[in-house]
């Protein structure tokens, strides 16, 4: 294990951040840390920077003992939402820095850092000041500077929350292969559920303090351990009193017994996909349900709705679903 | 009722006789007055800036040239007017390193902790800027002076405070002690702390954090506060007034001697009065001039 955390409590005065967490994470893996605004995410990262300390708890990075050690005693890259770019100082000395308190020798660092600079596509911009960076490169900075001290866990926190769609989505496949090249153990926190179903590993999904469930990607959008992961990780509706996910939702022309009779009231077509909103008569559990389900444009045309049109709905083979709690 | 609000909202603006293009393009700045108005503003500004500064500037450089050079120069020569000038640049030096040690640690305080009392002391600081340099002075009496609190125990140990110069410096220190603080402290805000966590999680300890990161990001602030506090401390009359005996050639700093001399009879002194005012605006006009150079630097960061 590279990093383990264990029975961490921390409080903001009456708020409780974290409440009880225990995590495990293998060394080499990319581990994204999901969860709401609030949820306790950030300050479990800041945690195991050495950014914040726990209440109670304790945290290991590579078999050390590190709760009460400070950041700069942890072998620890920590990257920033918003950079945290050393203003006066060029691109090149930002990436320089921690060679430069470890004392290194001139050439060492000089190639080191012209590496770095050449790994995260910045070698021409050695010489500018991070003001004159926009802020997808300065990001790009901001992770070599980090990397230059060869840390062995690498931390970020919403590492493409400030840049705009775009360069984000640039951005995320970009750390992903730089991970494969990289291979050192990596964490980063965010809220967006796409991002972490589509770099990592392993996600951990975070709320109230406390963690929902752990898993990879594929278990966590199959087999989610509960409501808020489902809810959290992609589209839900409520189909006959349980909770589905729309393109899990079966449109049929004909009754079949295990379908509910249901009337479409609305489509809408967003660009590839079409979505139905319908109205359910009430099925085994005479509950009346206003599911949505997410069709493909040539099976709305195959099946011909249109608002009015009366169908049958069921959850098609194999889809997960979990009782409405 | 929203409804008839907004319809006589528009119709009060559809009355309007000015064309509305020119009031509502919001591309284009609005003109700043019609030339006569500029004029007549400019004209205010500049004969108010005059009456008030450059007249009775003016009259202080007429006085001290007023018989030539050979009395000024006569003047400069007194070694009354020497050592009040040492002494007054003594203490402004002593009190603007004391000032901004203390300043960049309060301010590195206050922005950075959270502590009881946070507030008080943020408050407190700013005194010195509101209370009246003689209350600072008489303040200092009640507590170093031979009947203030600590005087007796200061006397016996054959240390003197008051009507000496460290009771110049201390008066001097107080009253120049918001300047660095004001300066460094919202430059210290903008910049947050994310830059100090960073240099933290790249092995940097605290001395190293604060030699590479903080001091060269409150750079230009700092210089500007220091200037700020030198003119301050250099111009200081009311606070060391009182807490001086105001000897010639011991406890007499330049602003003291000014005042001293203009008082006294004779044409000699009078002199040396202006003269000694002549260099405190060199001086005064010197700052300027270099806090001119720091601003633009300083708002630029």
């Amino acid at each position: 294990m590279s990093i383990a955390v264990t029975g961490i409590n921390k409080r903001f005065g009456d708020f409780v951040a974290l409440s009880d967490v225990d995590l495990e994470v293998p060394t080499g893996r990319l581990t994204a840390l999901l969860g709401p605004s609030g949820g306790g995410k950030s300050t479990l990262l800041r945690i195991i920077a050495g950014l914040e300390f726990p209440d109670t708890g304790t945290v290991e990075i590579e078999g050390v003992h590190a709760t009460w050690l400070p950041p700069q005693k942890r072998s620890v890259g920590f990257v920033f939402q918003h950079y945290a770019a050393f203003k006066h100082l060029s691109v090149y000395r930002n990436v320089a820095f921690g060679l430069e308190i470890r004392k290194k020798p001139k050439a060492e660092i000089r190639k080191r850092v012209m590496e770095l600079l050449e790994l995260v596509h910045l070698e021409q911009f050695a010489d500018r000041l991070p003001s004159q960076l926009s802020g997808g490169q300065r990001q790009r900075m901001a992770l070599a500077r980090a990397l230059a001290v060869q840390p062995e866990v690498l931390l970020l926190d919403e590492p493409f929350g400030a840049l705009d769609a775009q360069v984000r989505k640039e951005l995320r496949d970009w750390l992903r292969n730089l991970h494969d090249e990289m291979h050192v153990t990596t964490i980063f926190v965010t809220h967006d559920q796409e991002e972490a179903l589509e770099v990592s590993d392993e996600i951990v999904v975070i709320n109230g303090g406390k963690i929902e469930q752990t898993g990879s990607p594929d278990d966590l959008y199959d087999k989610p351990a509960n409501d808020f992961v489902m809810k959290f990780l992609g589209p839900v509706t409520t189909l006959d009193g349980r909770l589905v996910r729309p393109h899990d939702i079966e449109v049929l022309r004909a009754a079949e017994s295990d379908a509910v009779g249901a009337t479409v009231t609305k489509l809408t077509r967003v660009g590839f996909e079409v979505r139905a909103e319908l109205r359910t008569a009430g099925g085994r559990s005479g509950e009346v349900s206003e599911p949505w389900v997410q069709l493909t444009r040539s099976q709305a045309e195959a099946l011909a709705l249109e608002p009015g049109r009366e169908v049958w709905l069921r959850t098609s083979s194999a889809p997960q679903t979990l009782a409405v709690s | 009722m929203t409804d008839t609000s907004v319809k006589l909202e528009t119709s009060a603006g559809g009355d309007d006789s000015r064309p509305p293009v020119l009031v509502r393009s919001p591309r284009r700045k609005p003109p700043s007055g019609s030339p006569v108005t500029r004029w007549i503003l400019r004209i205010l500004a500049v004969g108010y800036v005059l009456g008030l500064v450059a007249l009775p500037v003016g009259t202080v450089i007429e006085h001290t040239f007023e018989n030539g050079l050979e009395p000024v120069l006569e003047s400069l020569r007194n070694p009354d007017l020497q050592s009040a000038a040492r002494l007054g640049v003594f203490v402004a030096v002593i009190s603007v390193v004391i000032n901004t040690v203390f300043g960049v640690g309060i301010s590195i305080l206050i922005v950075r902790y959270r502590f009881p009392g946070r507030r008080l002391l943020n408050a407190i600081i700013d005194l010195p800027v509101s209370i009246s340099p003689i209350v600072v002075g008489i303040a200092l009496i009640f507590v170093y002076g031979s009947g203030g609190w600590f005087g007796p125990a200061l006397t016996s140990m054959g240390i003197q405070i008051i009507f000496a110069t460290p009771a110049l410096i201390l008066a001097t220190v107080i009253v120049a002690l918001p300047l660095v603080v004001r300066e460094v402290i919202p430059v210290l805000e903008e910049a947050g702390t994310e830059q100090d966590q960073a240099a933290q999680s790249l092995g940097a300890n605290a001395f190293q954090r604060f030699v590479r990161i903080t001091l060269p990001t409150i750079k230009w602030a700092l210089a500007y506060g220091v200037v700020l506090s030198l003119a301050r401390s250099l111009g200081e009359f009311g606070a060391v007034r009182v807490v001086s005996g105001s000897v010639a050639g011991e406890s007499q700093t330049l602003t003291l001697f000014v005042n001293d001399s203009y008082q006294e009879f004779g044409a000699q002194a009078e002199q040396d009065a202006f003269t000694a005012a002549f260099l405190l605006m060199c001086v005064a006009v010197l700052f300027i001039v270099i806090i001119a150079l720091l601003r633009p630097k300083e708002q630029t960061k």
